[in-house]
């Protein structure tokens, strides 16, 4: 961990100035992932900008009937609020599927969707990694991938760059629900639709999203539909719990009666950012639930998916996956 | 009135309180003024040399006191054996800073010390090297051929290799109508202790050519261990050092060697004279010991009756360049089964890794997760249920020693824990039970471990205040260790809990052996006990000599201690206090040490184990392949239980333990690097509360007079051994799938 100067930021005006005043700064909220980037030199940043005081920490109605999370709402006060947990129940279950109950407490929402891979080799100054330091190779594509991407992985050039995963599982219920992520920068307010907000990694893997340089996170806003209805986020992992997904997947469906009407899935844990295909979600309007539609679907979910060798696996066990929570979210058993 | 016996009683945990409430002091904790703190680099390269390092960033940052590395090093001991520990197995030891040589990935390098622990971390980051790297070996499958018998030296007495052939194998399992031969392998695993390794010297300067007082907290499962290397290594006479460690947070066995840390804290304090404090990281829990990776291959013939015939098993595991690891692996199949014809072997690949260590139930667990299994199959090849498999097969002797046993309640064990899991209620058909998408499987595997006593020192005093304190040098490395010990002592003599203390930890006390090989409870109790009686003689004198002693004309044999006085047996009214007994004498406690040996000449007789039946179910998910225990009964039989309280958390612990190491623990290495890369808690897994569903504990009543003179067998490795098989067997039974290399991850049973 290097030596680094600390300033308590009073609001987000504040906290944005003395960002654009300082490139090498970084904003900190519950601090769980970037301390740890810290302690192994990954993350070394010359000041830390505390967030915390902002007034960020509520959840309120929006105007198109939807919720307005806060950037610094915890990961705990989310899941459990009680218009998340009824309305929006499978990003409650996602965030509980997630971390430990000790980290939910300490974890923002905000920083949740900028919580970097977990990439051993992103972790390891030890070894190349592209995402750490451009250039200097990809550890993990010949290495241990157990844990990374099998869609999504191709870059202009044609060499694979980077096979890092996202690893959260609140912004694989995110991007099911088409949340949007609010912005403020030096330039002033954006808004930033949630499929657009995580990116491939191309040939820069070293960028995980679409936030420009110095620009905060001040809310998540959620649309008016949270799929109450027919919804499951199935989480597979290594253990019972405290563990990152190896697959995880979101879906949500609106039926009437026997037939989708709408669906959304999301898959966590096989790209660099939550993995939709609406093209592929389409093929389910207007049918009737079945195993079978669903076995279709997710042979087309997976389409163009390539495994490294540890993580070859995640080809198969992804289908099923699919499968088993759109038939949970239909209620098919 | 006291409580006596405590012995059998399921008290609390003495030291309970003080633990949760922080009051009970880690080596890491302990402080000083002045205190300088440490930082240790380690190397990215498994082999190789240093060609340049770095340090002038570091030193020039403030704060910074100096670097070692092995250029400025300064001159320690030369030869070979001042490094070589109680546990240190044939070779020669690693010194840290020794040479530019590069033995393995992550080795120390270099030593940062500051004067607060965050420049030392961040100086550390600033250190550059400059690698000549040379090809490494880390993969012990590819290198599988450089395989070769271990050398033997002082570790061979206590981890005997295999013995030579037994009627001829080959013959009898060609003819074996059941034949079963298959392969089990398993990664690298590493203890990975709660709390860090940690030393803190506390440096008193001295006059003159003895160059002052150390005394040296450390995590250590052994402090006399601790000492005999720093006093060796470092030239220091041992009345002028001092190991103390009175609360070890886990050990696992990786506390039976002095590790990096000890060597580093004492080298800065020694060379600078100042008190200094090294703590290592989560990281660099993974850059020493460890369970090593290990191969093997168990092939097992029964007749159409499925009486075992032919037995076969071989290992092949890792060990560093420069030091033979070995554990006992094949062995127990020998001592548990009756087959005349047994061939066993276990040989070593030398990697560039470090030596790997004892951890939980060293070998035992890593033959019995191979032949249970192999057992299992044999059992179902044969059509016979594997209980009543194991009890057809069952022996009262250890046939490999030709000895009996000194108690062997093992077809109890299967009884009572077969009773309580309601083994029968199962389908025996493989795949046969189901709820929704989950399949249930009922698997059950055997495990023993062996009842080692070693000798032991420890005092007891009677003080001036009436109460007793015992003490010796042993370590309670959460086993609990400072309450049963307590129970010995205060039914000895007859006192009360609350007026006994029992010390540990500190090498100004009596010694004892590393605390490691489930041998404590037997070793610490007989020196405790043997002390205690020695002490009662020593009262029982004084209390004759005292004016008007009821005892006058009575035998010690005519006495009893109880109630904090010695009684006349045939008239306990006729009583002397022992607190008058030290009243008499002129107002000093009453002291005696003195050596608890086992008795070699009545246990050589005998083979000393304790054993298990384990019972596991597990449901798989049919699609998703993900297992989950959902019950395990442990019905064990390890001779007298002290306490049933601290002997059941110890098993708990073991059954935790073999949830993870059947499904989820392994330290993975990346052969391009020769790099453990999930050297973290987040990515290395074990068991957390989520994984643990119903566990059941049963002891079966045992008595054995042979082992020691209390009957106990030690309870830290038998909870873990037979554990991960008959996990691995409840999910061949739940599937119809054998898995034979562990941690049984959901891609196996896709
Ligand atoms: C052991 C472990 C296990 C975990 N397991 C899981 C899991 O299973 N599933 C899962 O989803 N997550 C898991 N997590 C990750 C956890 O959810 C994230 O670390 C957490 O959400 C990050 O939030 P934070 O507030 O602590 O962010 P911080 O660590 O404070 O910040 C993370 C990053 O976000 C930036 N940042 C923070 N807030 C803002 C903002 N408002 N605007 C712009 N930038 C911002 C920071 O500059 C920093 O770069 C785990 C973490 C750990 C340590
Ligand atoms: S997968 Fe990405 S993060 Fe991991 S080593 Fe390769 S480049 Fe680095």
């Amino acid at each position: 961990m290097n030596s680094f100067a600390y300033t308590r930021a009073d609001g987000v005006t504040h906290a944005v100035a003395e960002r654009a005043d300082e490139s090498t700064a970084a904003f900190i909220a519950g601090g769980t992932n970037l301390i740890d980037l810290m302690k192994e030199n990954v993350a070394r940043p010359t000041r830390l900008i505390d967030i915390n005081r902002l007034p960020l920490t509520t959840i309120t109605d929006t105007e198109n009937g939807g919720l307005r999370l806060g950037a610094l709402v915890t990961n705990a006060d989310t899941a459990y609020d009680d218009k998340v947990a009824k309305n929006y129940p499978l990003l409650a279950e996602a965030i509980l599927a997630g971390a430990s109950a000790q980290l939910r407490n300490m974890a923002t929402d905000g920083g949740n969707l900028m919580q970097r891979t977990r990439c051993y080799y992103f972790y390891d100054l030890a070894t190349p990694c592209n995402k750490r330091e451009p250039g200097s190779g990809c550890s993990a594509i010949n290495g241990y991938n157990r844990i990374h991407a099998i869609l999504g992985t191709g870059s202009p050039t044609g060499d694979v760059q980077c096979i890092a995963t996202h690893p959260s599982d609140m912004c694989v219920a995110l991007a099911a629900l088409e949340a949007t992520v609010q912005v403020t920068g030096p330039d002033g307010d954006r808004t930033i639709p949630f499929a657009e907000f995580h990116r491939l990694p191309g040939d820069t893997p070293q960028i995980d999203n679409t936030l420009e340089a110095g620009e905060l996170i001040t809310a998540i806003d959620l649309p008016a539909n949270g799929f109450s209805k027919n919804y499951a986020y199935l989480k597979l992992r290594d253990r019972a719990s405290y563990a990152f997904a190896l697959v995880s997947v979101a879906a949500a469906l609106e039926m009437e009666g026997e037939t989708i009407v709408d669906a959304r899935i999301a898959l966590g844990g096989v790209a660099h950012k939550p993995w939709r295909r609406p093209e592929v979600e389409a093929m389910l309007h207007g049918k009737s639930a079945s195993n079978d539609v669903f076995q279709t679907v997710a042979d087309a979910m997976l389409d163009g998916a390539q495994g490294y060798g540890h993580n070859t696996f995640k080809l198969e066990l992804a289908k099923r996956a699919i499968v088993r929570a759109l038939a949970q979210a239909a209620k098919l058993n | 009135m006291t409580q006596q016996p405590y012995i059998g009683k399921p008290i609390n945990r003495l030291d309970g309180l003080d633990k949760v409430t922080g009051k009970a002091k880690y080596a890491a904790e302990f402080d000083t003024p002045d205190l300088l703190h440490g930082y240790v680099v380690n190397s990215t390269i498994a082999k190789g040399k240093i060609k340049k390092i770095n340090t002038q960033d570091a030193l020039s940052l403030p704060g910074v006191v100096k670097v070692f590395t092995h250029e400025n090093r300064p001159k320690l001991a030369w030869f070979d054996i001042n490094y070589k520990d109680q546990d240190a197995p044939p070779g020669s030891p690693f010194r840290p800073l020794r040479d530019a040589k590069i033995r393995y990935d992550a080795q120390p390098i270099a030593l940062v010390i500051a004067e607060t622990f965050e420049v030392a971390r961040y100086a550390a980051s600033l250190i550059t090297v400059e690698y000549e790297q040379v090809a490494h070996l880390s993969d012990l499958e590819a290198n599988r051929h450089k395989a070769r018998k271990a050398s033997s030296g002082m570790a061979t007495l206590l981890k005997p290799p295999p013995p030579k052939p037994k009627g001829n194998f080959e013959e009898a399992f060609n003819a074996a109508p059941h034949q079963v031969t298959a392969e089990y392998v398993h990664g690298m695993e590493h203890h990975n202790p709660m709390e860090m390794f940690a030393t803190t010297v506390v440096f008193e300067k001295g006059r003159g050519k003895s160059g002052g007082k150390y005394t040296v907290y450390d995590k250590t499962q052994g402090v006399t261990n601790s000492i005999l290397y720093a006093a060796q290594v470092f030239d220091i006479p041992f009345k002028n050092i001092r190991v103390v460690s009175p609360y070890v947070g886990g050990g696992f066995g990786s506390g039976l060697r002095p590790q990096y840390q000890l060597f580093m804290a004492m080298l800065a304090a020694q060379n600078l004279k100042r008190s200094v404090k090294v703590v290592l990281t989560r990281q660099q829990m993974f850059s020493f010991g460890h369970r090593p990776a290990t191969i093997q291959t168990v092939a097992l013939g029964a007749s159409a009756e499925g009486d075992m015939t032919a037995l076969y098993h071989s290992a092949v595991s890792e060990t560093s360049q420069f030091e033979d690891y070995t554990e006992v692996v094949v062995n127990y199949g020998g001592m548990l089964y009756p087959p005349e014809n047994v061939t066993l072997d276990h040989q070593l690949v030398p990697l560039d890794v470090s030596t790997p260590l004892d951890m939980r139930a060293p070998g035992g667990v890593t033959g019995m997760s191979a032949l249970e299994c192999a057992v299992d199959e044999l059992a179902f090849k044969a059509g016979i249920d594997p209980v009543e498999f194991r009890l057809q097969n069952y022996t009262d002797r250890d046939p490999l020693a030709d000895l009996p046993y000194s108690s062997k309640e093992l077809r109890e064990c299967f009884r009572q824990g077969a009773e309580r899991f309601g083994w029968l209620k199962r389908n025996p058909e493989p795949r046969s039970m189901r709820d929704g998408h989950q399949l249930v499987g009922g698997g059950m595997a055997t495990g023993i471990w062996e009842a080692n006593q070693m000798p032991a020192r420890a005092e007891a005093a009677l003080l001036v205040n009436g109460k007793l304190r015992v003490s010796s040098a042993t370590a309670d490395i959460g086993t609990g260790t400072y309450t049963i010990m307590t129970q010995i002592a205060a039914d000895t003599l007859g006192m009360s809990l609350d007026d006994v203390t029992f010390k540990l930890g500190d090498t100004d006390m009596p010694a004892a052996p590393i605390q490691g090989g489930s041998w404590t409870a037997a070793t610490v109790g007989t020196a405790v006990k043997t002390v205690c009686e020695g002490l009662a003689k020593k009262l029982f004198k004084l209390a004759r000599k005292m004016p008007d002693s009821p005892f006058a004309s009575a035998l010690f044999d005519e006495v009893v201690f109880a109630d904090k006085m010695i009684q006349l047996k045939k008239d306990s009214l006729m009583a002397v206090s022992l607190q008058s007994v030290v009243d008499s004498n002129g107002g000093a406690a009453v002291r005696h040490t003195s050596t608890g040996f086992p008795n070699i000449l009545k246990q050589r007789k005998y083979t000393r184990s304790a054993h298990s039946a384990v019972f596991a179910e597990v449901t798989v998910d049919e699609d998703l392949g993900t297992v989950r225990v959902t019950r395990i009964v442990s019905a064990i039989a390890g001779g007298r239980i002290l306490n049933p309280k601290t002997a059941r958390s110890q098993i708990l612990g073991g059954m935790v333990w073999g949830i993870g190491k059947a499904l989820e623990e392994e330290s993975v290495m990346d052969h391009q690097f020769g790099r453990i890369m999930n050297h973290n808690l987040a990515e290395y897994h074990v068991a957390v509360n989520a994984d643990v569903q119903a566990l059941d504990v049963i002891f079966v009543e045992e008595h054995d007079d042979i082992v020691n003179p209390l009957g106990v067998k030690g309870l830290g490795e038998i909870g873990l051994v037979g554990v991960p098989a008959a996990i691995a067997n409840a999910v061949f039974h739940a599937t119809g799938k054998r898995i034979r290399n562990l941690p049984i991850t959901l891609d196996k049973l896709l």
